[in-house]
C-alpha cells in the first residue's frame, strides 16, 4: 500500500519537472497540490510557518457549507412534493421530510447545479491560469459552492453556465484573480442571472421545483416564498401559513441553500470559531437588520402607514422574523464575510456588516419586484468598502501626524551634530 | 522604578529543541568569516589586501559613504580569502586564525568625561560603530545624526531564541560601561526593556528601565519603541543589541575589540541544545557537531527561526547573532495535507488545526511552506499577532506598488523586516513580509533618505 502510494507520488513529481515552464504546468500543477501538499521550503524571513493555507481556508468555508447543501437536497423535495400533495399534517422529519423521494429531487436538480457550478467556473480558472501563468488560485472552490445554493431549484443549467462564465470573468479575471476582486464573485453571478433572466430568478413561481412548468395548468402549484407573500399584504394567514419553527430550520421555499436559518447559524458558529469568518462583520449585520426591522415595526406601530399601504405586509413582520426567512442570514454568514471584497480593518467590518443589514431589510421592505435586499445590499456595500476602510485607515495616519507635532525636537549645534546633553535618567 | 509594558497581540511558538543552559567552550577555529550580507546598505572599501597579516580588532574595510566606520576582524591571522560576486562585490572575508592570538590595543579612552564626538570617534575607530542599528531603514546607525532615544530590549521571545540574561551572566561591568557611553551619544533615555525585574540588567545606571511581559514579538525592540516613544518622521532612534553591548563595554574599559559571544545552539535537528562560548565569524560546524546533529537533512539558521539567515552546515557565525537554530528541511509532499486534521504544526485558526488545544506543547516544525504562494485574501489575522499601532496589510500593500507617500503615512519609518515575522509566520498566502518590508525601507531610504 504505501509502495504504491510512493511510486505515484514520485510518478506525480517526475512529470511536475517534465512540465515545468510549459504552458499546461498551472494546470497540472492545481491536480498536484490538490493531492499533495507541495514541497516548497523557506528560504528566507520567516524559516517556519504556520499550517494554514489558503486551500485549507476555503476548505473550512465549504465544510461549513456541507450540511447546508444536504438539507437543501431533502428540501428542494419536501417542497415539490408538499406544493403538490398539501403540507402534511403532523410533520415529522424523519417521516415527510428525509426520505429517498425528497432527496432524489435534490440529486436530479440540485446536484446538476453543483456540477455545472463547479464545471464551468473551474474550467475558466484553469484556462486563465494557463494563459496568464500563474498558479490556479483556490477561490473558486469556495465561490463554486455558494452560487448553487443561492439561486433557485429550477434554474436551468445553461443559465447558470452562463452567469458563471459572466460572473468569474467580469466579477474576478479582468480585475487579477483571487484577491483582487471588487465584487463577491458569487453574487456577481446572482446579479447576472437576476438581471438577466428576471422571470426565472423572482416571482411566486420559481422557488419550488415544477412550478413554472405546471403553472396555468390544472395541477398549478404555488411556490411562494415566505416574502413574497408578505409583499403581497397576505399578512391575515400568516401564522397559519408559515410557523417560526418551519422559517427557522428551514421548510420552506426558497433559492436552495438559503432556508435554513439554523444550519447557517451553526456554519456561522463554526466559522467563527475556526477563525475564518470575521464574526464583527456577521455581528454588526445582524445588528443593522434588527435596527432597520424594528424601525420599520415601529412605523406601523406609530400608525405613519395604514393596512392599505403596499408596505404594511413586510413592515409589520417581526423585526428579528427578517433573520429566518429569505437569504439574509445566508448572505451574512458566507457572503458579507468575504474578506477580499468586504472590509479590510477592524473598525471598517463593523460599520461594513452594519450597513449591509440595515440596507438589507430596507431593499427588503421597499422593493416589491423582489422582496429580497441582500444581494443587493452587499454588492453595494462591496463597492463602498475601500471607502470605508480608507477613513478608518485615514485615522491611524492622522494619529501619527498628530504625534509629529507634538513631538520633542531635540536640540543640535552648531555642526548639526549631537548636542551635548545628559540623558534624562529615571 | 520600572514602567510596565504589556503586549497582548502576538504569538507564543513553543519549540522543540531549547538550548539547554548549560555553557561549553566551542573548538576553536581554523577559519573565521565576515559575510558582508550582515551589514546591509553598506559599501565596502577594502583596507586590506588578500594574503595581509590582520590583529584581533584592526580594520578589514570601510564604509564608503562613510570613511570612519570601521569595520574589523574578529581574530588575528592572515586574510586568506576575499570571495567576491557579480560586479565584483564583495560577498564574503575569510581569515586563517593565528594559534597566537593578538588584539590591536587602542589608548584607553576617559569614558566618563569624555564628550559625545569622542565617544563616537572611539567607537568607529574601534569597531564597535557597526553595533549600532539605526531606525528608520533598519540599517548601521549614521554617526553623525543625533537619535532622539537609544533602546536595548534585553528579553528575547522569539523562539529558540538565546536567553540574554543566561548569555550575559558577569558581564555587568561592560554592559554598565557601554550604556554609560551611549547615553551621551543622545539628548533623550536609553530605554532597556527587560523581561523579569532580577533581569541583569535592571541594576544598571543611568538608564530608563521598562518590564515587558506577553506574548512574542513583546521582545522585539520594534514593539518597545512603538509602545515607549514612537518614531515620528524626521526622527532617529538608535538600537544595540545587549551582547552587542557588551563588546563595545570591553573596548571602552580595555581598549581591545573582543569578539567573544555567547551563542545558543538550539533546535531540534541538534541532539544536545546548549549554550556556547565562541567568536563572531566562527566556523559554526566547531559547536554544532559537538551537539551532534540528528538528521542529515536539517535547515542551519543564522539567528532565530523566525528572523534568522539560512546557513550551510559549514557556515559561520553572523556578526549580530547569538542564536544558531538547526531544524529539520520540510522538502517533501504530504498526501491531502491541506484538509486533513493538522496536530503537530502550529497555527493561530482553528481550521481543522488543533494548536490552540495545546498551547503548552512544544512543535518540532520543518521549513515546509505548508502551502503555495497567493495574493493577499484573508483579512483580520495579521492584526492579531501585530501589537503595533500600524495597518500591517496595507503597510505591506503599500510598499509592494511603492507608494512612498502611504508607506510613510502607514508607518514604515517605526519598523524594520523582523517586526513583521510573525505575520509572515501565519501568512496564510504565504507572502514574503519581511523581504517586502526590506525593499519597501531601501526603497524610502533612496528616495528620501
Amino acid at each position: 500500500m504505501s509502495d504504491k502510494r510512493m511510486t505515484f507520488k514520485k510518478r506525480l513529481h517526475i512529470i511536475k519537472h517534465h512540465y515545468r515552464d510549459k504552458k499546461m504546468a498551472p494546470a497540472f500543477n492545481a491536480l498536484h497540490t490538490f493531492l499533495y501538499t507541495p514541497n516548497e521550503t523557506t528560504h528566507n524571513g520567516s524559516h517556519v510557518r504556520a499550517a494554514d493555507d489558503l486551500k485549507r481556508t476555503m476548505n473550512t468555508v465549504i465544510m461549513a457549507l456541507i450540511p447546508i447543501l444536504l438539507f437543501s437536497m431533502f428540501n428542494a423535495g419536501y417542497q415539490h412534493f408538499s406544493a403538490i400533495n398539501g403540507f402534511p399534517e403532523n410533520f415529522s422529519v424523519m417521516e415527510h421530510f428525509l426520505t429517498w423521494d425528497n432527496f432524489w429531487i435534490g440529486i436530479i436538480k440540485v446536484l446538476p447545479l453543483v456540477v455545472v457550478s463547479y464545471g464551468v467556473g473551474l474550467l475558466i480558472e484553469f484556462i486563465f491560469a494557463v494563459i496568464k501563468g500563474h498558479e490556479v488560485e483556490e477561490g473558486y472552490l469556495v465561490t463554486g459552492m455558494l452560487v448553487p445554493l443561492i439561486v433557485p431549484v429550477d434554474t436551468p443549467l445553461w443559465m447558470l453556465a452562463v452567469a458563471v462564465v459572466f460572473g468569474v470573468v467580469i466579477g474576478k479575471e479582468v480585475f487579477g484573480g483571487t484577491g483582487m476582486n471588487i465584487l463577491n464573485p458569487a453574487l456577481t453571478i446572482r446579479a447576472f442571472l437576476f438581471f438577466a433572466y428576471p422571470t426565472w430568478m423572482s416571482g411566486d413561481k420559481v422557488w419550488v421545483h415544477d412550478a413554472v412548468n405546471l403553472a396555468g395548468t390544472p395541477d398549478a402549484i404555488s411556490g411562494e416564498t415566505v416574502l413574497g407573500y408578505l409583499a403581497q399584504n397576505n399578512t391575515a394567514d400568516m401564522a397559519a401559513k408559515y410557523d417560526v419553527a418551519d422559517m427557522f430550520f428551514g421548510f420552506i421555499p426558497g433559492s436552495v441553500g438559503e432556508t435554513s436559518a439554523f444550519l447557517i447559524l451553526l456554519g456561522g458558529l463554526f466559522l467563527i470559531f475556526s477563525k475564518i469568518a470575521s464574526w464583527r462583520i456577521m455581528v454588526s449585520a445582524v445588528l443593522g437588520s434588527l435596527v432597520m426591522g424594528f424601525f420599520f415595526n415601529q412605523v406601523v406601530e406609530w400608525g405613519w402607514i395604514g393596512e392599505t399601504s403596499k408596505f404594511y405586509g413586510l413592515m409589520s413582520f417581526e423585526f428579528w422574523k427578517h433573520l429566518i426567512v429569505g437569504g439574509l442570514a445566508f448572505g451574512i454568514v458566507y457572503m458579507a464575510t468575504d474578506p477580499v471584497t468586504g472590509a479590510q480593518t477592524t473598525r471598517g467590518k463593523w460599520i461594513y456588516g452594519f450597513l449591509i443589514g440595515f440596507i438589507s431589510v430596507m431593499i427588503r421592505v421597499f422593493n416589491p419586484a423582489y422582496p429580497e435586499g441582500v444581494f443587493l445590499a452587499i454588492l453595494l456595500m462591496n463597492v463602498f468598502a475601500p471607502t470605508i476602510d480608507h477613513y478608518v485607515i485615514r485615522g491611524n495616519v492622522n494619529r501619527r501626524m498628530k504625534r509629529l507635532k507634538n513631538a520633542v525636537i531635540h536640540p543640535k549645534d552648531s555642526e548639526g551634530k549631537t548636542a551635548e546633553l545628559q540623558p534624562e535618567t529615571v | 522604578m520600572s514602567k510596565d509594558i504589556r503586549i497582548k497581540k502576538g504569538l507564543n511558538i513553543n519549540l522543540v529543541g531549547a538550548a539547554e543552559h548549560t555553557l561549553s567552550k566551542a573548538v576553536l577555529s581554523n577559519v573565521y568569516a565576515i559575510d558582508l550580507h550582515d551589514f546591509h546598505g553598506i559599501t565596502p572599501k577594502m583596507l586590506v589586501k588578500q594574503g595581509a597579516e590582520v590583529k584581533a580588532g584592526e580594520a578589514l574595510f570601510y564604509n564608503k559613504n562613510n570613511e570612519q566606520m570601521l569595520f574589523v576582524s574578529p581574530v588575528s591571522g592572515e586574510l586568506v580569502e576575499i570571495n567576491r560576486g557579480a560586479r565584483r562585490r564583495i560577498l564574503t572575508l575569510k581569515i586563517l586564525a593565528d594559534k597566537e592570538q593578538a588584539s590591536l590595543e587602542h589608548s584607553k579612552l576617559n569614558f566618563k568625561e569624555a564628550s559625545a564626538t569622542e565617544i563616537k570617534e572611539y567607537l568607529l575607530k574601534g569597531g564597535c560603530w557597526p553595533f549600532i542599528k539605526q531606525r528608520p531603514y533598519d540599517i548601521i546607525a549614521n554617526p553623525d545624526l543625533n537619535p532622539k532615544a537609544i533602546f536595548v530590549s534585553a528579553y528575547a521571545t522569539a523562539p529558540l531564541a538565546a536567553d540574554i540574561d543566561f548569555a550575559l551572566q558577569g558581564k555587568e561591568a561592560e554592559l554598565q560601561a557601554a550604556l554609560t557611553a551611549l547615553g551621551k551619544l543622545t539628548p533623550g533615555k536609553v530605554h532597556v526593556s527587560v523581561g523579569t525585574k532580577n533581569s541583569i540588567m535592571s541594576g544598571l545606571e543611568g538608564i530608563t528601565l521598562h518590564r515587558v511581559s506577553g506574548p512574542h514579538p513583546a521582545g522585539l525592540v520594534g514593539t518597545q519603541i512603538n509602545k515607549i516613544d514612537p518614531i515620528n518622521k524626521g526622527e532617529t532612534v538608535w538600537t544595540v543589541s545587549p551582547q552587542d553591548l557588551v563588546i563595545i563595554g570591553e573596548l571602552l574599559l580595555t581598549g581591545k575589540f573582543n569578539a567573544e559571544r555567547v551563542v545558543a545552539l538550539a533546535g531540534s535537528s541538534v541532539k544536545a541544545p546548549k549554550y556556547y562560548k565562541t567568536k563572531i565569524g566562527t566556523e559554526i560546524a566547531t559547536f554544532l557537531y559537538a551537539s551532534g546533529v540528528s538528521e542529515e537533512n536539517s535547515r542551519v539558521i543564522n539567528g532565530d527561526v523566525l528572523t534568522g539567515s539560512k546557513s550551510r552546515q559549514d557556515g559561520y557565525l553572523g556578526y549580530y547573532n547569538n542564536t544558531v537554530t538547526a531544524i529539520p528541511e520540510g522538502d517533501d509532499y504530504e498526501f491531502f495535507g491541506w484538509n486533513k486534521p493538522v496536530f503537530n504544526k502550529v497555527s493561530n485558526t482553528r481550521a481543522l488545526t488543533f494548536s490552540w488545544l495545546m498551547p503548552k506543547k512544544k512543535y518540532d516544525l520543518d521549513t515546509n511552506t505548508n502551502g503555495e504562494h497567493r495574493a493577499f485574501v484573508v483579512t483580520g489575522q495579521y492584526e492579531e499577532v501585530f501589537p503595533l499601532d500600524i495597518y500591517p496589510m496595507q503597510l505591506l500593500k503599500a510598499c509592494m506598488v511603492k507608494d512612498l507617500d502611504e508607506m510613510e503615512q502607514l508607518g514604515l519609518y517605526e519598523v524594520a523586516p523582523e517586526d513583521f515575522s510573525l505575520t509572515e509566520f501565519i501568512c496564510i498566502s504565504k507572502q514574503p513580509h519581511q523581504q517586502i518590508i526590506r525593499e519597501g525601507l531601501d526603497l524610502l531610504l533612496q528616495e528620501i533618505g
